[in-house]
């Protein structure tokens, strides 16, 4: 589309074609895509978006299209438009007063990670690639695997062995080769990156990421078209890589500068569990090195050690005035059932931090009350049932007989 | 003291296609010093102005990170693998 001008890097600047390349050829800094700014402004109207599908595909003009020599075909399952909800129990247990869910359960893969993959891999097709792979968390393994198979691509899935049952299953069913390593994450991606360099498949979020990255803008674009076209005062996002928070970021500032909202302050904020908080570390510690860690957190999903993107996040978070908290992983869990018992949502271990952090975050006085604030819930609790099953069985075991039954109420007296 | 550099693809164009080179050295800094002598302009590439690994740019001594090591100073063992990776998106 005529609005890409290319990649460019993140570092230094220095532009390269639109290509299966992450890495910039000058200093190793990450490739991000770049937009002429004008042409998508007289491009794009509110009405215009309002009028397209009910997905991520309604933002087109902001995400990386490429023609190409196939016909130009979404991988599309229907990611992103999930609902914005209202949590006023959940804000009146934490102390805030308008406080916002985006429900990004309610994808097809039942995590956010749907939005990156159908970007990556409508971008890898045309591109010419016919199978499709990742270094995965779990979550992004289910979502290639998804897509893939709807596109009719092969797909290779790279994922530590160590993984909730759910998503090796929720990969496997696809029909996908899932390749289990016996180690982290950041093992698998250190794999991954090799593997990438001699194979010539689409890796999502390695050679291809430049244009998975973008997906996650549609988060905040939806934030925003969803709360009437205007932006909120605070998000807060979990991280593993940071990537999702940069982008939700980028997302409010192309908006500003598109004309399609108002200018106005937003804070950006990153959750982190503490058995992997490399990112928030170093934003407590004021020092800006992200140093990397060996995790060990029941969030398996944010478990990266090594956050390509925290940088990128710790400038966003700075220059917008958030903040970064950690937590525990008995908080985690406890954010987890919170969120469930009082909003009706029920998410993996990543929304429990998330919910956990801005907990922490209230009681220290970081977020005002009153303060606009949407908490980014990225995926679905189903995932992850392990975490909470040791302490959520039944209420009361008994016989089907109704003296049981009642002798059972008593006895909650 | 010799050791094996895996060369990442987007640096092969250094390398003349190369995806490994045999280099001398017995610390980190030294093998990327004598990796840059036979192939000019890489150096710059994995570090900054300072002298310094780039921060996007992860360095393993067989399967350890150099960053929960001893950085550039990292030894490097006899007939070692250095493997040199870029950081890569999350998962
Ligand atoms: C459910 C969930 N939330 C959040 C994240 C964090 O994403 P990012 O790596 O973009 O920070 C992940 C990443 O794997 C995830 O699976
Ligand atoms: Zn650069």
């Amino acid at each position: 589309m005529s609005h890409l001008q290319g990649l460019r890097c993140r570092e230094c600047g220095h532009g390269t074609d639109l290509a299966a390349v992450h890495v910039c050829e000058h200093c190793f800094g990450p490739l991000e895509v770049a937009y002429d700014y004008e042409a998508l402004a007289a491009a794009v109207s509110r009405e215009r978006i309002a009028a397209g599908p009910a997905s991520l595909w309604r933002y087109a003009p902001f995400l990386p299209v490429l023609a190409g020599p196939h016909p130009p075909a979404r991988v599309d399952l229907g990611a992103g438009f999930t609902p914005l909800v209202p949590a006023p129990r959940l804000g009146a247990a934490l102390g805030l007063d308008d406080l916002w869910l985006k429900n990004d359960t309610m994808n097809p893969s039942y995590s956010f990670k749907d939005r990156v993959v159908s970007v990556a891999l409508s971008v890898a097709r045309q591109l010419g690639f016919t199978t499709a792979a990742c270094a995965s968390t779990g979550n992004l393994a289910n979502s290639v695997a998804a897509h893939a198979a709807a596109a009719g691509m092969d797909a290779y899935v790279f994922v530590p062995a160590d993984l909730e049952e759910a998503k090796i299953v929720a990969s496997g069913v696809y029909g996908p080769k899932v390749v289990a390593i016996k180690g982290t994450y950041d093992d698998v991606n250190r794999l991954c990156a090799e593997v990438a360099g001699e194979y010539g498949w689409a890796f999502v979020n390695v050679n291809v990421r430049p244009y998975y990255a973008e997906g996650s803008k549609t988060i905040g674009f939806e934030i925003a078209e969803q709360l009437g076209w205007r932006l909120p005062d605070h998000v807060v996002a979990p991280m593993a890589s940071g990537a999702m928070l940069v982008k939700i970021d980028k997302a409010f500032s192309e908006l500003v500068q598109t004309g399609l909202v108002a200018q106005q302050p937003w804070r950006i904020s990153g959750a982190q569990a503490s058995g992997c908080a490399p990112i928030a570390a170093a934003f407590k510690d004021g020092s800006g090195d992200v140093r990397p860690v060996r995790p060990d957190t029941v969030a398996k999903s944010l478990a990266i050690g090594n956050p390509a993107d925290g940088y990128y996040a710790l400038d966003a978070v700075r220059r917008t005035g958030g903040w970064m908290e950690d937590v525990a992983d008995h908080e985690i869990l406890a954010g987890m059932r919170l969120l469930a018992s009082t909003e009706g949502v029920f998410a993996e271990t990543a929304g429990g931090v998330t919910v956990a952090c801005l907990q922490r975050a209230v009681q220290a006085g970081l977020v005002e009350r009153g303060e606009r604030t949407v908490a980014v819930i990225s995926g679905n609790g189903l995932k992850t049932v392990e975490a909470l099953a040791g302490e959520l069985g039944p209420t009361y075991t008994i016989t089907g007989r109704l003296d049981e039954f009642e002798q059972a109420l008593a006895s909650e007296e | 003291m010799s050791a094996t550099v895996r060369i990442p693809t987007p640096l092969r164009s250094a390398t003349q296609g190369a995806s490994t080179v045999e280099v001398e050295g017995a610390t980190v800094g030294e093998v990327l010093k004598n990796l840059d002598a036979a192939y000019p302009g890489i150096g710059e590439r994995l570090l900054d102005d300072q002298g310094q690994i780039r921060r996007f740019v992860n360095i393993f001594v067989d399967e350890e990170d150099v960053r929960f090591a001893s950085g550039l100073d990292t030894r490097v063992p006899e007939g070692a693998t250095v493997s040199i990776i870029p950081a890569v998106a999350g998962g």
